[in-house]
């Protein structure tokens, strides 16, 4: 096991690069408008969260919502490493996953309204978006139920000859289930093109990692199945798009699955509904002392690629974005009860 | 190991269930590449029960998969790779098995195509063997197929006869959605003859498989043979019953049930299933409100007792339906 704390924050490179096939793809693509789209996806995700929030005590989301806030980082470094053709497979605390993957955030706000016009046609909810066309497989709620699909899905890429990666989040929780370990096997053996990102916020919903695992270096237990495994700073996006790039080349060039712990946090409690009791404010202050937000602003400001008036322009430009899908949303209509049966099996009407 | 005989039609086949079973797979296999066989021991192994002996070597390793024992891994890894545009055919050794990847069928396999607004087909086809009769006790032995029939969005199909086992599965993966295969293990070694002039077979209705007019006895799987083997007691007891093979426990062919029904007016359920939520409760329930006036007597079933399958041969046979029991309550339901 080798352990990755890559941090990118130094060479700057000349802009308008005039490699056309851009930087070695082990790095992170340096650059302003990189930096700045970097932030911008990590920021919607935070505000799109916060208006669910709000959403969410107007009683216009119902159902769980599980939030994302604090791992913003996660989803968009290793979203970064990710191409158009590859596949993510997701579980049920997804936004931050299907935004980043560019799954738009007005089919995702529909979905939350539980709208004919959402990304799931109002059949998922906040905890199944799913958006084919973007190989975004979900939105899986069965803690671990998505590993052995992104082997599937691994699986018929490599029968296939493509070069294609499937990268599958789960978090600490999923670690413990037989599904993670079956899959871990499964996908070594067979060599398969998969990239296991491990979300740690160090809580199954109120069950901290020492609380549930005998060995909490999970890295290492990783690697005990043969596949590379690291762990990365979770809430340094440099951090982990780095770590990701060089994972996915990898996978992608052969190299079989490999595994990334991304230690992390989740700011808000496990969903709407917990109270949050088995977490001390002094830990969750600590945290939030290292929002990858902020420290992803602070980093860009200090190398001189971030000011106010671009601060201001971005907030803006989310907010807008989020304005017109919260009225998308509301404006959209809901599928109607005659369809309700639709579905079920690929022929319409079938009894099964 | 086939026979081609002379008598019959030219194309008719002396074979067995499973090397029906086999000639399916090799005819998918042979059809289309995106057809691949997994599951624990199917390939140099041959496969648990033989169904697959032979196919690893015409086809190569890639495509007859041997898995570690991880079934839910391998189902899902299935389901993925459906997704993913291959077509699967997944092998479980026994319905007891599937129980460690019913996650995957039920929360995944069952569930994607709904959940995600159309989105995402899953065509595999899991196989199964499932049922008694072989001494193997409460852990290989069970029918719960019943309960997988309980599940909105997939197939469940219990092929009965050569045909079926020869057939079916080209219906199964020709299906864009998931479809459960459950081969009653009694009848791996049953033999017969396949008639050649079938080359396909539907998948959505049930089948007369003898015909009568006192008394409809609806089965499927293995307890077909037992129910054909009690008509023939019946009928030289001048009780000329009416045998109907389900063929497809989801969805259930309502329409040949309750056609047998309004012919003979009395019917037997016959399932090896237990009892209680069976399959058999959900047929009679159909007959009632479709057709509860048709009825001159009150419905009869032939199910397992209530009993973890036992390994001594008395007790197992005395868990299960056999033609002794089937006779008897058709004798009561015409009586």
């Amino acid at each position: 096991m080798s352990t990755t704390t890559k941090r990118a924050s130094g060479p700057k490179r000349a802009g308008g690069s005039r490699r056309p096939s851009g930087p070695p793809a082990d790095e992170p693509r340096p650059g302003r408008d990189h930096r700045l789209e970097v932030l911008r996806q990590m920021l919607l995700i935070r505000r799109f969260e916060e208006r669910c929030v709000e959403l969410y005590s107007a009683a216009e989301i119902r159902g769980f919502v599980h939030l994302y806030i604090g791992e913003e980082a996660v989803a968009v470094g290793v979203g970064q490493a990710l191409r158009e053709e590859d596949a993510v497979v997701s579980t049920y605390r997804e936004h931050g996953h299907a935004l980043a993957r560019g799954v738009p955030s007005d089919a995702v706000m529909a979905e939350m309204f539980g709208k004919v016009t959402g990304c799931s046609r109002g059949r998922g909810g906040s905890m199944h978006l799913f958006d084919a066309e973007r190989r975004f497989y979900g939105g899986n709620a069965i803690v671990a139920g998505g590993l052995p699909l992104a082997a599937g899905l691994a699986l018929a890429d490599r029968m296939r000859g493509t070069e294609r990666v499937t990268c599958c989040f789960f978090g600490d929780g999923a670690y413990a289930e037989g599904e993670f370990h079956e899959t871990a096997n499964l996908a070594a053996l067979w060599q398969l093109p998969l990239l296991l990102v491990c979300e740690n916020n160090l809580y199954a919903m109120g069950t901290s990692l020492a609380r549930e695992h005998a060995q909490t270096n999970l890295a290492m237990r990783a690697a005990s199945y043969g596949m590379p495994a690291w762990t990365v700073d979770g809430m340094d996006v440099t951090a982990v798009e780095a770590v990701a790039r060089r994972a996915a080349d990898s996978v992608r060039s052969g190299g079989g699955p490999h595994f990334l712990e991304a230690r992390t946090y989740r700011f808000r409690a496990h969903s709407m509904y917990d109270p949050d009791r088995y977490r001390s404010k002094d830990e969750i202050a600590r945290w939030k002392a290292r929002d990858p937000l902020v420290e992803l602003e602070q980093r860009m400001r200090a190398e001189g690629i971030l000011d106010d008036p671009a601060t201001k322009r971005l907030e803006e430009d989310v907010t807008s974005e989020i304005d017109a899908a919260v009225r998308s949303a509301g404006a959209a209509p809901y599928e109607p009860v005659a369809d309700l049966l639709r579905f079920v099996t690929s022929t319409t009407g079938s009894t099964r | 190991m086939n026979t081609r005989q002379s008598a019959g039609t030219a194309e008719a086949t002396r074979t067995t269930y499973r090397e029906a079973l086999r000639e399916g797979l090799r005819e998918a296999l042979r059809q289309d590449d995106r057809v691949f066989l997994m599951g624990e021991d199917v390939g140099r192994y041959g496969g648990c029960f033989g169904v697959s002996l032979g196919l690893l070597e015409e086809f190569g390793p890639d495509r007859i998969r041997d898995t570690p024992l991880s079934e839910s891994a391998f189902v899902g890894a299935g389901i993925g790779a459906a997704l993913g545009g291959m077509r699967p055919v997944v092998e479980i050794m026994t319905v007891n098995f599937s129980l460690l990847a019913l996650d995957q069928i039920m929360n995944n396999a069952a569930t994607l195509l709904h959940m995600s607004g159309g989105q995402l087909n899953v065509p595999i086809v899991i196989r199964m063997t499932t049922g008694a009769g072989r001494q193997l006790a409460a852990q290989h032995s069970h029918s719960l197929e019943g309960w997988y029939a309980h599940i909105p969005g997939i197939r469940v199909l219990t092929p009965a006869t050569l045909d079926d086992a020869r057939h079916m599965l080209a219906a199964a993966l020709a299906d864009p959605d998931p479809v459960l295969l459950f081969e009653h293990g009694s009848l791996y070694n049953a033999e017969g003859v396949l008639d050649g002039t079938i080359d396909a077979v539907g998948l959505d209705s049930a089948s007369v498989r003898r015909p009568g007019t006192d008394v409809s006895v609806i089965t499927y799987g293995g307890s077909l043979p037992k129910a054909l083997a009690a008509a023939e007691t019946l009928a030289e007891d001048g009780i000329s019953a009416e045998v109907v093979d389900l063929r497809s426990l989801r969805p259930l062919d309502d329409a040949t049930v309750l056609e047998s029904v309004a012919r003979t007016h009395r019917a037997v359920i016959v399932d090896e299933g237990w009892r209680s939520g069976s399959i058999s409760a959900e047929v009679m329930a159909r007959i009632t409100e479709q057709s509860f006036y048709e009825l001159d007597a009150p419905l009869r079933r032939v199910c397992s007792q209530e009993v973890p399958m036992p390994y001594a041969r008395q007790l197992e046979e005395a868990a299960l339906p056999q033609p002794a029991s089937i006779v008897a309550a058709a004798r009561k339901a015409v009586a």
